[in-house]
C-alpha cells in the first residue's frame, strides 16, 4: 500500500486509517456514556427524593424524566455501546487480527464514522428543541411517540421525537456500513493460513454481530419510516382509527430490538474470550463449539422478539412458541459460559486487570441470565412485566456484559494501541468500586418490582403502597451507588492520561499473547506489520507440552 | 516502509467490491422485505385496500415495469462492454440505462399526478371524510413503497452516472459490474411492488 505523507488533517480527523477511526469511536462512545451517565444520576436523584431540587441539575418535572430515561435508554445502547463494542472495537482489532494492513473499504469507513459522529449531534440538539427531547420511551411506542406533536409538517418536524429518529437513522447507516466492512474485510483480507476455524473468537463474534444487526435492522428502518410519516405528514400506520396498528411498531422494533441484545452481547463475549484464554494460559475450551453454538444463538435470536410483547394482547399458542424460544437461547450461551470456565479449570491464572474484569463481568453475567429465564416463560413475565424487576434484569444483563467487558478490552488493548501498560494499582480501586457499587444499584431493585414498583413514574408519593419504607430505602441505596459508579469513572480517566505519559513501556507482546495483533508495535504504524504474517495454528495454542515458553505466536513457524 | 509499495498477501475469492455490493444488496432488501411484510399483512386484513389498488394504473405499472427490465438489460450490456474493454460502448449502454431510468421516473411522476388529482395523496382526506379511512392507508403505503423505490433509481442513476464518469477515461472498468448490480437489485424490488400495488385487486 502507498504511505503518502500525513498532515493533521489526515491523520487524526479524516483519517482512514482503522486504529485511528477505531479510537475516534471508543472516545465518542465513552463521552456519550458520560452524557447517558448524568442523565441516569439526574432520574435517579428525581426517585429517590421527589420533589426536590436536583444538585448539578435544578428541579425536575415528569416531562423531563420521561425524555431523560427515554434518551438514557437510547445513548446506552445506540452512543455508547454498539459504537464501542462493535464499531470501536471491531476496527481496532479485526485488521490486527487476521493479519492485514486496513479494512477493505477505508474510505467508507471514514465516511461511516462521521454519519456516526452527526448523529450524535442530532441527537444532543435534540435536548434543546423548544418541546424538549424526545419523552416517548426508549420503545418509542406509539402513539405515546405520534400524538405528542401536532402534525404540521415544520411544526413537528422540530421535535425530539423526528430528531430522534433521524439520529438512529443516521447510526443504523453508519453502522450498516461499518458492517459492509467488517465482513467483506474479514472474508477477502484474512493473511495465508488464517482458515475460519484459525480466527480469533473476537473476529468470529464481531461478524456474526455485525451479520445479526444488518439481518434484523431492515424492518424497523421501513417502520421508522411510517413513524416519520405518521408524525410529520399525518398519515396512518399507527392509527387504529385510519386501519393502522400501533402493535405493528412493536413488532418490528422488537424483531431488531431482541437481536440487539445478542449484537451487543456476542462482541464483548468475544473479548472475553481472548482475555480468559490468555491469562488462563490454556487453550480455550471446546473453541468450535462456541462458534456453533454463537450461530445457533444467532439464529434463535430472530425469532423471540415478541416475548417483549406478552402483554399487548398476544394469542397464548403464540406466547408459548415465544416463551419457548426465548428460554432455548439460554442454551448456547450457558454452553458458551461453562467452556469459559472449563477454560478457567486448572489454568495458571494471571489476575492481571483484564482478567478481573473478565471474571467479575461472567459472575454478574450469571444473575443476568437466570433472571432472564424467569421472564422468559410468559406466564411470571405478565406479571413482572415493566416494573423495575425488568429493569435489574437487563442491567445485569447489560452492564457486567457491555461495561465490564469494554473495561476489559480497554485494560487489555491499552499497551498495544498507547504503548504504555495502564497502572493496575489505580486500576484495582476503579474495579472494586465499579463491581460493588453495580450491585449496590442493580441487585435491590428485583426486590422493589417484585413489590410492583412501576417503570416510567416520576414520582411515587400518590402510590401509598410504594412509600412504605423498605421499597423507599432501596430507592435511596440505588441512587446513592448510581452516583458512586458514575464518579468512580473519573478513575479510569485519570488513569488513562496518567499512564499515557508516565506507564511502563509495554513492548509487543506485555501479556504473552498468540494472536496476531500481538506480534507487531505497540503501537503499530500505519500499515499494522513490517512483515505481512503467515499463519500456521489456532489462536490459543498455550502451554503446550513440548514448547519452553508457554505461547506459541500465531504467525511463528 | 514509508514510501515502498507492498502487496499484501491475503485470501481473495470473490473480488472485494463485489463482495461488499452484494452485503448491501442483503441489507438493502430486508428493508424493502419489512415494508413488504406489513403491506402483505394489511392487505389480508383488510379487504378495502384490494378496492384501492383498482385505482392504481395497470397500463402504466406493466409499462414502468418493462422499462426497468430494459433497463436491466442495457446495463448487463455496459458490463459486457466493459470485459472487452470498450470504452465508448460503456458510455452508450450506461447512457442508454440512466435514460431509462429518467423515464421510468417520468412515467411514474404522471401515475402521480394522475392519483394526485383523484384525491389520492399520502394523507387522502377526501377518503377520510367519506369513512374510507382504512382505504387511506393504502395510499400512504403506496406513496412509502413507490417513493421509497423511486429515491432508489434515482440513486442508482447517480452511481451509474459516477461510474459512467470514471469508466468514459477507463478508470476503474470494475465498477460498472457493481453499479450493474446495484441497478439490479432496484429492478427486482419493483418486481415485487408491481403485482402487490398493481395487479392484487
Amino acid at each position: 500500500m502507498n504511505h503518502t505523507k500525513q498532515n493533521f488533517w489526515t491523520k487524526y480527523v479524516f483519517a482512514t486509517d482503522h486504529k485511528v477511526i477505531g479510537k475516534q469511536y471508543i472516545i465518542t462512545g465513552l463521552i456519550m456514556a458520560l452524557v447517558g451517565g448524568y442523565l441516569s444520576y439526574v432520574f435517579r436523584m428525581q426517585l429517590a427524593y421527589p420533589g426536590q431540587s436536583i444538585p448539578l441539575y435544578g428541579d425536575m418535572g415528569p416531562q423531563q424524566y420521561n425524555a431523560f430515561i427515554t434518551l438514557h435508554g437510547m445513548i446506552m445502547f445506540f452512543w455508547f455501546a454498539m459504537p464501542i463494542l462493535l464499531a470501536g472495537f471491531g476496527n481496532l482489532f479485526i485488521p490486527l487480527m487476521i493479519g492485514t494492513d486496513d479494512m477493505a473499504f477505508p474510505t467508507v469507513n471514514m465516511i461511516s464514522f462521521w454519519i456516526f459522529f452527526v448523529s450524535t449531534i442530532v441527537l444532543m440538539v435534540s435536548f434543546f428543541l423548544p418541546g424538549g427531547a424526545a419523552a416517548g420511551g426508549w420503545t418509542m411506542y406509539p402513539p405515546l411517540s405520534i400524538t405528542a406533536h401536532q402534525p404540521t409538517f415544520w411544526g413537528s418536524f422540530f421535535t425530539g421525537q423526528t430528531f430522534l429518529l433521524l439520529a438512529v437513522a443516521l447510526e443504523f447507516v453508519s453502522m450498516l456500513m461499518g458492517g459492509i466492512n467488517f465482513l467483506t474485510t474479514t472474508i477477502n483480507k484474512r493473511a495465508p493460513g488464517m482458515t475460519a476455524f484459525r480466527l480469533p473468537i473476537y473476529v468470529w463474534f464481531a461478524n456474526l454481530a455485525g451479520i445479526i444487526f444488518m439481518f434484523s435492522v431492515g424492518p424497523l428502518i421501513a417502520g421508522a419510516f411510517m413513524m416519520l410519516l405518521d408524525i410529520n405528514m399525518g398519515t396512518g400506520f399507527y392509527d387504529p382509527y385510519r386501519g393502522g396498528d400501533p402493535i405493528l411498531f412493536q413488532h418490528l422494533f422488537w424483531f431488531f430490538g431482541h437481536p440487539e441484545v445478542y449484537v451487543l452481547l456476542l462482541p464483548s463475549l468475544g473479548v472475553t474470550a481472548e482475555i480468559i484464554s490468555t491469562f488462563s494460559r490454556k487453550p480455550i475450551f471446546a473453541y468450535k463449539t462456541i462458534i456453533y453454538m454463537a450461530l445457533i444463538a444467532s439464529v434463535l435470536s430472530v425469532i423471540v422478539w415478541a416475548h417483549h410483547q406478552f402483554i399487548s394482547g398476544i394469542d397464548p399458542r403464540m406466547a408459548t412458541f415465544f416463551s419457548v424460544g426465548t428460554i432455548l437461547i439460554s442454551i448456547p450461551f450457558a454452553a458458551i459460559i461453562l467452556s469459559y470456565l472449563a477454560t478457567l479449570w486448572g489454568g495458571s491464572i494471571r489476575l492481571k486487570m483484564p482478567m478481573i474484569w473478565t471474571i467479575a463481568g461472567i459472575g454478574s453475567f450469571l444473575i443476568g441470565g437466570l433472571t432472564g429465564l424467569f421472564l422468559g416463560s410468559d406466564t411470571f413475565d405478565i406479571y413482572a412485566h415493566d416494573t423495575y424487576f425488568v429493569i435489574a434484569h437487563f442491567h445485569y444483563v447489560l452492564i457486567p456484559v457491555v461495561i465490564f467487558g469494554t473495561f476489559a478490552a480497554i485494560y487489555y488493548w491499552y499497551p498495544k494501541y498507547f504503548g504504555r501498560m495502564l497502572n493496575e494499582k489505580i486500576g484495582k480501586i476503579h474495579f472494586w468500586l465499579t463491581f460493588l457499587s453495580f450491585h449496590a444499584f442493580a441487585f435491590p431493585l428485583f426486590f422493589s418490582g417484585l413489590q410492583g414498583e412501576h417503570r416510567r413514574i416520576a414520582d411515587y408519593s400518590s402510590f401509598d403502597s410504594l412509600m412504605t419504607l423498605p421499597i423507599q430505602h432501596i430507592r435511596i441505596i440505588s441512587t446513592i451507588a448510581t452516583i458512586i459508579l458514575i464518579s468512580s469513572q473519573l478513575l479510569l480517566i485519570i488513569n488513562v492520561f496518567w499512564s499515557y505519559r508516565k506507564g511502563k513501556v509495554a513492548g509487543r507482546n506485555p501479556w504473552e499473547a498468540n494472536t496476531l495483533e500481538w506480534q507487531t508495535d505497540s503501537p503499530p504504524q500505519h500499515g499494522n506489520f513490517e512483515v505481512y504474517p503467515e499463519v500456521y495454528r489456532g489462536a490459543y495454542e498455550y502451554s503446550l507440552p513440548d514448547r519452553t515458553e508457554d505461547f506459541y505466536p500465531q504467525n511463528e513457524k | 516502509m514509508s514510501t515502498t509499495t507492498i502487496s499484501i498477501p491475503s485470501i481473495k475469492d470473490v473480488p472485494q467490491g463485489r463482495l461488499g455490493v452484494w452485503v448491501l444488496i442483503a441489507g438493502e432488501l430486508i428493508i424493502f422485505g419489512g415494508l413488504i411484510a406489513c403491506y402483505i399483512l394489511y392487505r389480508l386484513r383488510y379487504p378495502e385496500w384490494g378496492e384501492q389498488a383498482a385505482h392504481t394504473s395497470t397500463p402504466l405499472g406493466a409499462l414502468n415495469t418493462i422499462v426497468l427490465l430494459t433497463s436491466s438489460f442495457t446495463v448487463v450490456m455496459s458490463h459486457t462492454a466493459s470485459i472487452k474493454k470498450q470504452l465508448n460502448k460503456i458510455v452508450l449502454w450506461m447512457s442508454a440505462t440512466i435514460g431509462l431510468g429518467l423515464m421510468f421516473l417520468v412515467v411514474k411522476s404522471i401515475e402521480y399526478t394522475n392519483e394526485i388529482s383523484h384525491g389520492f395523496t399520502l394523507t387522502s382526506p377526501s377518503l377520510v371524510a367519506k369513512g374510507e379511512s382504512v382505504g387511506a392507508n393504502f395510499w400512504s403505503f403506496y406513496y412509502l413503497a413507490t417513493g421509497l423505490h423511486a429515491l432508489h433509481v434515482i440513486v442508482g442513476m447517480l452511481i451509474l452516472f459516477i461510474v459512467m464518469m470514471g469508466a468514459r477515461k477507463g478508470k476503474n472498468l470494475h465498477r460498472v459490474e457493481l453499479g450493474g448490480m446495484y441497478w439490479h437489485m432496484v429492478d427486482i424490488i419493483w418486481i415485487f411492488l408491481f403485482p402487490l400495488l398493481y395487479l392484487a385487486k
